[in-house]
């Protein structure tokens, strides 16, 4: 019994290799067609911003900014967008004590408005326009818009305290004092509470922006990144 | 940071304002933005190839020369620009650093030159990307070792006159040619390893019969004659390793090392035999022990560069060795197995367990098939066939890597070789140079004197007889001068100065004390007083008619090396030579016309020291730097 199949076992390998030498002189055609994806997938997407005066046009940055503005963003990335792993890469250099990459995560959700799963020179423009430049209604609105993962109008604690561990963990272990499991936890009840007016478990657009409004030190920080460029 | 993502940081602090309504406390004020400029371009010319590019590209990495205030230095005034003297392509590659934040290094580019350009620039070599990392590191280690390689041979060269017996045993064991009794001792180790070796083999040898009883080896035939060559031997290398373990000069690393563990391995045989003779039990391992007298032929190695190649580059390859051989392993457990299973059915199989089956395997892969188990299945043909077919790939892999190891070192020797033989010629051609810079000051020194005579003597004839000099001939000319000046004493050319050393030499070793002053004429004359009086002392001193003639009879010019701690001695025949006429003083220089003296050999000394120094201060060739590489000694 062993003999025999050992023999057949034999016999297929050979007649494995031989197909295969088949295969190397091209008379019989096999293996997967995927060699023609691989090239769609090499070729780098290009894209090319809209005009200078319109983006100038739609943001609220002068000609010069916006030209300093490009220069770096295409240095970084020469074919014109980012993909959420180059961001992911950027960002994380500003915060290299901690793990910034679910953060960024949720930064380039906010950013990429077309939810095309890239960056490209005009969502970058629309989105530090409204930081930079825009009034204290637009800012909160981005804010919630990043806060709201699932973009569904509502805050939901579940959301907020991903947001906040995301945040924490931009900080990394080595902080003082330590760090301890549950502060996103509190420091999201710390947030609903003063947020969440009708305690309902979700915070929508109005509450947060009354909220925010009321409160001196958020309406001070917003104007702090003014003059960032 | 990556300066790179400089330009992203206004957008993390923008987004920064995802976390303000989270917070709980009051931000901190955020910097101001003084003088907050426009960006311009500046214009870097290098070499008169311009280059532009923003001012805040290079402020990306304000610890390099371009990137801080120290470009400042450079800038030019007249023309707005920055200006550097340096290699314009190279620059290119520094520029591009600043642009994309990856350096790169260029293939064609010579390592070294391109490490002179990167200090200038400030810029660590660490920071070259990945992609051109390991280019750069093998280029540089390529190097290292042929300066390495250089120093070396320099070091056997160099003569280092005052070593201790020891030392010099220890030097003439290392390095045969150093000596004829070095080279002695090796050839007669070397002959005895090969007569060790050959009685080890024809010891085995049949031998004939002694009539009465069967054929003997050599060995027992002649038990006492071998046993002789045997001791003589083990004698010979005995003395050999104390005599090496009394000169090391560290020796628990030299009991540590391959050879002497080597050459102990070869002699330990011989006396546990002495000690444990007629035992019967342990007459078994005394016959295990003689194998080990077969280490005798590694003492070769000593004797034989190529071994030596050998030897390391295996050791250089033990991971690549190691590979094969765990592949290999693999290889045969597996192919063993197959073959065992496929050939139990057939009978009479040789195939009787599965380590029966590792010897088939060995003997199939390796290529050899002995032909002693072959397999009778179909089977196992089929899987044998696929075993030899395997073999030769898997042996075929690793073996290229270390016969370019080996190529690479044998090579790397090779150049050792020529490069020694290369250095002699390019030293010749350096010292051709150097006296030939020192020609030209003595000939100008020449020339400007007989400027000065002719004036002297009123006759204004020939105008400049000397070449027009460049400036910084003339300064460079000055500044010998003044040294002259300085130590009261005049560079003077090779010829006169041996011919000096010779004759003064020559009337000293007959007389005990005096020296002769009557063979110098050679003083040039100085416009120092203590010089002149000098000459007085002279009896036969002949105040050089003509200071041209003067010049003449001066003599050797050495080339400086590094300190000779000889210095006492020549300093004593120094002060001697100082009475007897000019002993030019010598500084180094490196540009050249550095000349030393360091006149004679010991055999002067004796005479020397006697003599009370005879007042010169300006004859002290004190000068600490003073030390000759090459000693020019004056034919005694």
């Amino acid at each position: 019994m062993n003999l025999e199949g050992l023999e057949m076992i034999a016999v297929l390998i050979v007649i494995v290799l031989f197909v295969k030498l088949l295969e190397q002189f091209g008379l019989i055609e096999a293996g997967l067609e995927d060699s023609v994806e691989d090239e769609l997938e090499m070729a780098t997407v290009r894209h090319r911003p809209e005009a200078l005066e319109l983006l100038e046009a739609q943001s609220k940055f002068t000609k010069k900014e916006l030209q300093i503005l490009y220069r770096g963003f295409k240095n970084e990335c020469p074919s014109g967008v980012v993909n959420e792993d180059t961001f992911k890469e950027i960002y994380s250099q500003f915060f290299p004590q901690g793990d910034s990459t679910t953060y960024a995560h949720f930064l380039f959700n906010a950013f990429d408005t077309d939810h095309n799963g890239a960056v490209s020179f005009e969502d970058f423009i629309k989105g530090l326009s409204i930081l930079l430049r825009g009034t204290v209604q637009e800012k909160l609105n981005w804010a919630f818009n990043l806060y709201d993962i699932n973009k569904d109008g509502y805050i939901t604690k579940e959301e907020m305290l991903d947001i906040m561990k995301a945040i924490y963990d931009m900080m990394g272990k080595c902080t003082y004092p330590v760090l301890k499991e549950d502060a996103p936890r509190q420091h999201v009840e710390t947030f609903f509470q003063k947020m969440d007016k009708n305690k309902d478990g979700v915070v929508t657009i109005d509450e947060f922006i009354e909220s925010c409004q009321k409160d001196e030190n958020i309406m001070r920080s917003m104007q702090l990144f003014e003059n960032v460029i | 940071m990556a300066a790179g993502v400089a330009a992203w940081l206004p957008f993390a602090r923008a987004a920064a304002i995802g976390w303000m309504p989270v917070a709980n406390c009051p931000m901190p004020l955020a910097p101001a933005d003084k003088n907050k400029r426009q960006d311009e371009l500046i214009v870097l010319n290098v070499s008169g190839r311009r280059f532009q590019t923003w001012r805040t590209t290079l402020e990306r990495y304000p610890d390099t020369l371009l990137g801080s205030t120290e470009k400042e230095f450079f800038f030019n005034e007249d023309t707005k620009e920055y200006f550097f003297d340096r290699d314009p392509e190279v620059f290119r590659c520094v520029l591009n650093f600043y642009r994309t934040g990856k350096l790169h290094y260029p293939r064609y580019e010579c390592i070294s030159a391109y490490d002179d350009e990167l200090a200038f620039y400030g810029i660590l070599p660490e920071i070259i990307g990945d992609c051109c990392y390991e280019e750069y590191k093998d280029r540089k280690r390529e190097n290292a070792e042929r300066l390495m390689d250089d120093n070396d041979s320099e070091n056997n060269q160099e003569s280092m006159p005052s070593l201790s017996f020891r030392q010099t045993m220890w030097r003439a064991f290392e390095n045969p040619h150093t000596s004829t009794l070095a080279l002695v001792f090796y050839y007669v180790t070397g002959f005895f390893i090969a007569v060790s070796v050959i009685t080890n083999v024809v010891e085995t040898v049949p031998c004939g019969t002694v009539p009465g009883s069967k054929e003997l080896p050599c060995g027992e035939r002649y038990s006492v004659a071998f046993f002789c060559l045997d001791t003589a031997c083990v004698m010979i290398f005995t003395v050999e390793y104390l005599l090496r373990l009394f000169a090391a000069p560290s020796r628990y690393r030299f009991i540590r090392s391959v050879m002497s563990i080597i050459d102990v391995v070869a002699i330990m045989p011989y006396y546990i035999g002495l000690v444990m003779t007629n035992n019967e039990d342990v007459s078994g391992a005394f016959v295990t022990l003689r194998v080990f007298r077969v280490f005798r032929i590694f003492k070769f190695s000593r004797h034989s560069q190529g071994l030596r190649i050998l030897g390391y580059t295996l050791k250089s390859c033990a991971s690549e060795l190691g590979f094969l051989l765990f592949s290999l392993t693999m290889a045969i457990i597996i192919f063993a197995t197959v073959m065992f299973y496929a050939e139990k059915g057939s009978s009479a199989s040789k195939f009787t367990s599965i380590p029966a089956s590792f010897w088939y395997t060995i003997v199939t892969m390796t290529t050899l098939g002995y032909g002693d188990m072959v397999p009778k299945t179909i089977a196992g043909k089929i899987f044998g066939s696929i075993c030899s077919l395997s073999g030769v790939l898997v042996i075929a892999l690793p073996v290229p890597v270390i016969v370019s190891n080996f190529s690479r070192i044998y090579h790397q020797n090779q150049r050792a070789d020529k490069r020694r033989a290369q250095k002699k010629a390019r030293l010749a051609r350096i010292r051709v140079a150097k006296t030939g810079s020192s020609n030209a000051y003595l000939h100008s020194k020449r020339n400007g004197l007989l400027n000065e005579a002719l004036e002297l003597m009123g006759t204004p004839e020939e105008e400049h007889m000397g070449k027009t000099t460049s400036l910084i001939e003339s300064q460079h000319h000055h500044l010998l001068h003044c040294l002259e000046k300085t130590t009261n004493h005049e560079f003077i050319d090779e010829q006169m100065f041996e011919q000096n050393c010779m004759e003064s030499s020559m009337q000293n070793y007959p007389s005990t004390r005096s020296p002769s002053l009557s063979s110098h004429p050679g003083l040039t004359t100085t416009c120092c007083s203590r010089r002149s009086k000098k000459t007085t002392h002279l009896p036969n001193s002949n105040l050089p008619a003509t200071r041209l003639r003067s010049m003449q009879e001066l003599s050797t010019i050495h080339i400086q090396g590094s300190e000779q701690p000889s210095l006492t001695t020549s300093r004593s025949s120094l002060n001697l030579k100082a009475d007897d006429g000019l002993r030019p003083n010598c500084k180094t220089s490196q540009i050249t016309t550095a000349i030393i003296s360091i006149p004679t050999p010991p055999a002067l000394t004796p005479e020397g020291e006697g003599r009370p120094p005879p007042a010169s201060p300006g004859s002290n060739t004190n000068v600490p730097a003073v030390a000759s590489n090459v000693v020019k000694v004056s034919a005694l």
